[in-house]
């Protein structure tokens, strides 16, 4: 690793006030739990003067149900404690699955919401120092005719990434939103409105966060009573590993029909992918063969895989199939 | 540079780093003890393996000004006056090692499995022990291993309790 300095500032405030007010990653970068940030250093992905320690932060790892039964997730809060929250367990199963699914114990115990939902995108042409691609500045994103196996399906252009997080598609599905902080105030975003497409902007940054803008905290609001909800991953090994393809999905019911719903879907787009339209075709039917047909089709109906990933739309239609009988049944 | 105050082994530490050094650099440069290993050193094969208040954390992808007023164990720690740890006794018992070389973090990974979860299954076993690679493929034996700590670890919470033998 380069040598930088590390500061450990005691406020939020504090944070932001540290980081670069430019895009310029060579000032400054936070560390959460640091398992993808110390990555990236070493692979000298990122070479900043400053890293800006948010563990000095008091509070920041709290987690808070509130009076009306909303969560408040700092971003420190690890996603060990997040899988194991027994309420999580009860009220959220989504988001209790998904991190129980990130990483391995060791990462677990040290990763954090936060870093989570900020982490930068696995693709080898990212990952690889020597390879200057369209998100570090090149001029051409080497996914779209190269080695394409694990990006993505969907939103993907000009770049390929696939979002990487497994909490960002369940934290879309329960309507999560997120607090900025940086040194012009705070603000709250929805998480469905935080990440960037490629051809939003969202080139070299997946998501909306600015550069002197500190994610503090993830507001996870009160689900309609009767939510039935799960996290489905895929991964290519039975080991730890990121998704090839998975699926948020949040279900209400009422006499055998579905009254509510909402399908993210996760490792196939540049973002947590929502399908609404998948959900209007669920609201109003019962969950049945013919439904799930309709409902799958249409999640996967602007799939335009590259040359070596066109098996993540079946497998995708299989992971929603899978989670919708489930949640039916 | 910065001076690190903290527990090591049970031991009060206290060493200089720079700030760009990781737990591990500062474990096996620093204190000396190099039973940790440094593999991939970006957090895929888990040789690294430490725990930090008594949980199982990668040393390589820690920062060392991170264990600022910590407890940190290493493989050197696990042992204790009565001798080899149980985990420890059962690698040993089950010839659960090749090279060797992943040995360290297996054992500090399935430490934190057997006093969490004595009655853990082979997929639990497995699960526990995912950032940790044996690049000889000697899992069967590792696996082996860790199940007989766990029944150990469960025979001695039951004769603890007074229960039967």
């Amino acid at each position: 690793m380069n040598t930088f300095d590390l500061q450990k500032p005691t406020s939020i405030e504090g944070a932001a006030a540290l980081l670069p007010t430019s895009s310029d990653s060579r000032q400054a970068v936070l560390l959460a739990g640091g398992q993808d940030l110390l990555g990236e250093l070493k692979d000298g992905l990122v070479e900043p003067e400053r890293v800006v320690n948010l563990k000095g932060v008091a509070g920041l790892d709290a987690m808070n149900w509130e009076a009306d039964g909303s969560l408040t997730l700092g971003a420190l809060v690890t996603l060990q404690s997040l899988a194991e929250e027994p309420r999580v367990l009860e009220e959220m199963a989504v988001l209790a699955e998904a991190a129980q699914q990130v990483g391995s114990p060791q990462i677990r115990s040290v990763g954090t919401v936060g870093g989570n939902l900020n982490q930068r995108p696995r693709c080898w042409y990212y990952r690889n120092a020597d390879s200057v691609c369209l998100k570090k500045g090149g001029t051409h994103c080497f996914a779209q005719l190269g080695e394409n196996k694990y990006n993505a399906i969907l939103g993907g252009g000009p770049t390929y990434i696939v979002h990487p997080s497994d909490l960002a598609p369940a934290l879309v599905a329960l309507g999560a939103s997120a607090v900025l902080v940086s040194p012009r105030g705070r603000r709250t975003v929805l998480l469905s409105e935080y990440y960037l497409l490629p051809a939003d902007d969202g080139i070299t940054r997946e998501t909306i966060r600015e550069p002197d803008e500190v994610l503090a905290s993830v507001h996870v609001p009160v689900q309609r009573q009767g939510m039935r909800s799960t996290y489905i991953k895929f991964r290519e090994r039975g080991s730890y590993d990121w998704a090839l393809s998975s699926v948020a999905l949040c279900l209400w019911m009422s006499d055998g029909m579905t009254t509510g719903a909402r399908l993210v879907l996760g490792g196939v787009a540049p973002t947590p992918w929502r399908c609404e339209s998948s959900e209007l075709l669920l609201v109003g039917h019962a969950v049945d063969e013919q439904t799930i047909r309709r409902v799958v089709d249409e999640a996967l109906r602007q799939a335009e895989p590259l040359s070596d990933n066109a098996y993540k739309v079946p497998l995708t239609k299989g992971l929603v199939t899978r989670a919708l009988q489930t949640l039916a049944s | 540079m910065r001076i690190l105050h903290f527990q090591l082994n049970g031991d009060d530490a206290e060493v200089a780093a720079p700030d760009h050094w990781t737990l591990l650099e500062v474990v096996r440069y620093r204190a000396g003890l190099t039973g940790s290993k440094q593999g991939c050193d970006k957090g895929d094969c888990g040789a690294c393996t430490v725990h930090v208040d008594g949980r199982s954390v990668l040393s390589c992808l820690t920062l060392a000004a991170d264990i600022d007023g910590r407890q940190v164990t290493t493989i050197e720690g696990l042992s204790n006056v009565d001798g080899l740890d149980v985990v420890q006794d059962c690698f040993d018992g089950a010839g659960a090692l090749q090279c060797g070389f992943c040995q360290p973090g297996m054992m500090m990974a399935a430490r934190q499995l057997v006093t969490e979860n004595p009655e853990a299954t082979r997929e639990e076993i497995k699960e526990a022990l995912a950032s940790n690679l044996c690049r000889c493929t000697g899992y069967t034996k590792i696996y082996q291993a860790v199940e007989e700590a766990c029944r150990r670890q469960r025979q001695c919470t039951t004769e603890r309790a007074g229960g039967a033998p």
